[in-house]
């Protein structure tokens, strides 16, 4: 489904991403993991389209599609969703009318008309449930005052929503407390199949523990420097990334 | 691409102006100029009685007398007041009861304006007085309306058939000596709308008009006169466009409302001139004073969007003189190129228990200026008197401006007042997460803005609203490639 080959990027002349070779087929979970400042969300962003970061060398393709040079809108209609790490606040546009919004642009863009606001209410009645969130919720400004929980529930929400082929979970663990991991990782889980994939970036196992990875890739200083299967985000929450940094000296 | 405020600046530089066009019907122009003989001819044209002409002419007397006021923060070649031609009618001068007696090329104009009397009346149920040129051309609903009382027809008609409102009501609230372009203003309106909704009756249509100016070189001087009278109520719409000039155009229209014991009145305007080029010529200028005057536990709410103007100027203002009476204002101001507004409100308390709010959302972009300048007034009787204000700032580019200028005069010490004031930008972080979820950075930036001015937008009459949105996108369309 992803391709994504020799990836260098910068931002500022300053190099942040230095060569990442990364293949997510359909149906597969991937994780990356990496210490603070490796370039995690960097990665995230460039596939999403952020343009302000340069890419110097190499091509990502969603689905044998080259897509580096298209805008950030023009991926997410293709499928690719992005659950921030931080995400922003937008004061006076409800998170319903935002994922309306969001829902019809994407149906526009496909030549579909938009969806009819009684199938809009049923997908949001269900989808809220899916991740036992208030509905109170749905009527408030986008972001605006939510708890960093609450913020990355909603995150999922909109996933729920848009139905994805390829989501990129940047932190979407950090802020939630331990009811919350379980919920929101279910809600990953039942949304997943084999048609659809997901790149989970964590810095914990626990999330991992919900939502099984085929792959784990650490990623540090702009680098994919070593991938396996799931056992490997278990070393690292044993080891931390102290010897992985000597493997590499 | 990457794109940055400069990019959104640079697309907001090129929008054109949506309505730039204009009508060629047949009209009847005075010379330019104004003098004496000019106030009497405007008078002797609408067949006015004796003692509107006199009126008329002590305003000119006054307006004579008096300076340009140039305190606003708005920068602009002062019109030259003997270079307007100040009457303007168009020549085939219907009286009609059905749109079919239109002429068919005004007909047409509306349909491009997007306000097709005919789907205006059939759907949304509203009465439209238009005001084309200076001089009405068409009134409707004016059955419904009959029915229950309530007068709605051009100010120059009811001059004409109830003299001893008009005699008793106009000037009352805005005094012909109360600024430059009032007395101006009263010396030489030429037509507008006049209101009076009886005792104790809810009007049961939003009453709304249209102005526009057409022909170039006149200025407009609209003059509306509206009085609810004890326990009434009504819904007042007044919306408009114009089309593109080269020359400056000068509005100063003059607006009074008395709302009496126990009555209500909400005054809503979308106002969008031609605001002039890229370059900053061209445009209307537009000097408006608007006031209400509250009686006891009455109540008036102000709420306007305004897009359009190259210069705007105007204030509505609420005369809070009864015991428990409350005024409103909300408002909207989006600039763009090289657009200046001074725009805002003054709450005057006067009665015990008198409450105001006031919502002020202004929306800059490319070159221009945006200024909110609000007085707020408690006077030594107010007791108990209370004012919220929120003055929020939504900055587009580097090279706009937003100022805020709130005075405050408390001369009550049981006075409660309150301010609030932001200022915030559209940032790449917002955009970048509306297009990642599909959404492009035109849709984007409407969504931001349409979230920023919803606490007024939500005043709106219903259909208005949907109106008002449309057109703070079309502001601001363009702004991204
Ligand atoms: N817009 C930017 N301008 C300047 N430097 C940037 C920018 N974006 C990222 N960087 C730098 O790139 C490096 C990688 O940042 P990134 O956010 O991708 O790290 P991360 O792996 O997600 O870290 P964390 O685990 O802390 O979230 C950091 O040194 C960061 O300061
Ligand atoms: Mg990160």
């Amino acid at each position: 489904m992803l391709h994504i080959q020799n990836l260098h990027a910068s931002i500022d002349d300053k190099e942040i991403l230095k060569g990442i070779d990364l293949n997510v087929k359909a149906g597969e979970v991937h994780a990356i993991m990496g210490p603070n400042g490796a370039g995690k969300s960097t990665m995230a962003n460039i596939i999403a389209g952020k343009e302000e970061y340069e890419i110097t060398q190499g091509n990502i393709t969603l689905e044998g599609e080259d897509i580096s040079e298209l805008a950030p809108e023009e991926r997410a209609h293709k499928g690719v969703f992005l659950s921030f790490q931080y995400p922003v606040e937008i004061p006076g546009v409800t998170v319903t009318n935002f994922i309306k919004t969001a829902i019809n642009e994407t149906r526009k863009a496909k030549g579909l008309e938009d969806m009819p606001a009684k199938d809009m209410l049923k997908m949001i009645r269900e989808k809220a449930a899916l991740l036992e969130m208030d509905r109170k919720f749905l009527s408030r400004s986008l972001n605006q005052g939510f708890s960093g929980g609450e913020k990355k529930r909603n995150e999922i929400f909109q996933m729920a929503m848009l139905e994805p082929k390829l989501a990129i979970l940047d932190e979407t663990d950090s802020g939630l407390d331990i009811d919350a991991l379980r919920i929101v990782a279910n809600g990953v889980n039942k949304l997943k199949s084999k048609n659809n994939a997901v790149i989970v970036i964590t810095h914990y196992q626990r999330l991992l523990d919900y939502i099984k990875p085929d792959f784990v890739h650490v990623l540090y200083d702009g680098k994919i420097v070593k991938s396996g299967d799931a056992s490997l985000a278990l070393e690292l929450e044993e080891k931390g990334y102290d010897w992985i940094k000597k493997e590499l000296a | 691409m990457k794109y940055t405020e400069d990019d959104l600046e640079k697309e907001l530089e090129n929008q054109e102006y949506k309505y730039g066009f204009y009508t060629d019907i047949e009209s009847e122009t005075f010379a330019k100029g104004l003098n004496e003989d000019v106030v009497r001819a405007i008078s002797k044209k609408k067949n006015e009685p004796e003692w509107m002409t006199e009126w008329r002419l002590e305003a000119f007397r006054v307006w004579k007398t008096m300076e340009e006021p140039d305190w606003a923060n708005v920068h602009y070649a002062k019109p030259k007041f003997q270079d307007i031609a100040y009457y303007s009618a168009p020549k085939k001068k219907p009286k009609l009861n059905s749109l079919d007696e239109v002429d068919p090329e005004l007909l047409d104009t509306f349909k491009r304006l997007g306000i097709s009397l005919d789907e205006q009346k059939r759907l949304a149920n509203v009465a439209v007085d238009i005001v084309m040129d200076s001089v009405s051309v068409a009134t409707t609903f004016k059955k419904t309306l009959g029915e229950k009382g309530i007068i709605f027809m051009p100010i120059s008609e009811a001059i004409q058939e109830h003299p001893e409102l008009v005699k008793k009501y106009l000037g009352t609230v805005v005094p012909i000596k109360d600024n430059f372009y009032a007395a101006l203003n009263s010396a030489v309106f030429s037509d507008g709308s006049f209101c009076y909704i009886p005792k104790g009756v809810k009007c049961p249509m939003e009453l709304s008009t249209y102005f526009r100016i057409n022909e170039g070189g006149t200025g407009q001087f609209e003059r509306t006169l509206l009085v609810a009278d004890k326990g009434s109520y009504v819904s007042y719409l007044e919306g408009c466009t114009a089309p593109e000039r080269d020359e400056n155009q000068l509005h100063a229209a003059v607006v009074e409302i008395i709302v009496m014991d126990d009555a209500e009145v909400k005054y809503s305007t979308v106002q969008n001139w031609y605001p002039g080029n890229k370059e900053g010529k061209g445009g209307v200028y537009n000097f408006v004073t608007k006031r209400a005057i509250c009686e006891t536990n009455a109540k008036v709410s102000w709420t306007q969007v305004e897009t359009g103007s190259a210069v705007t100027w105007k204030y509505p203002s609420c005369i809070l003189k009864g015991n428990y009476s409350v005024g409103e204002f909300y408002s909207i101001a989006v600039t763009n190129n090289h657009q200046q507004a001074d725009t805002g409100t003054k709450m005057i308390h006067l009665g015990k228990n008198t409450k105001s709010t006031i919502i002020s959302k202004g929306i800059s972009a490319g070159k221009s200026q945006n200024s909110y300048r609000g007085l707020v007034q408690i006077n030594k009787r107010a007791t108990n008197s209370r004012n919220f204000s929120q003055c929020d700032s939504l900055l587009m580019g580097n090279e706009c401006g937003a100022h805020t200028f709130p005075y405050i005069e408390a001369k009550n010490t049981s006075a409660h007042i309150e301010h609030e004031a932001t200022t915030s930008k559209i940032g790449e972080d917002q955009l970048f997460y509306c297009n990642q979820r599909g959404i492009d950075t035109e849709k984007a930036i409407a969504l931001i803005v349409n979230g920023f001015s919803k606490e007024v937008l939500n005043k709106l009459p219903m259909e208005f609203a949907v109106e008002a949105q449309k057109l703070l996108e079309i502001s601001l369309e363009g702004s991204v490639g």
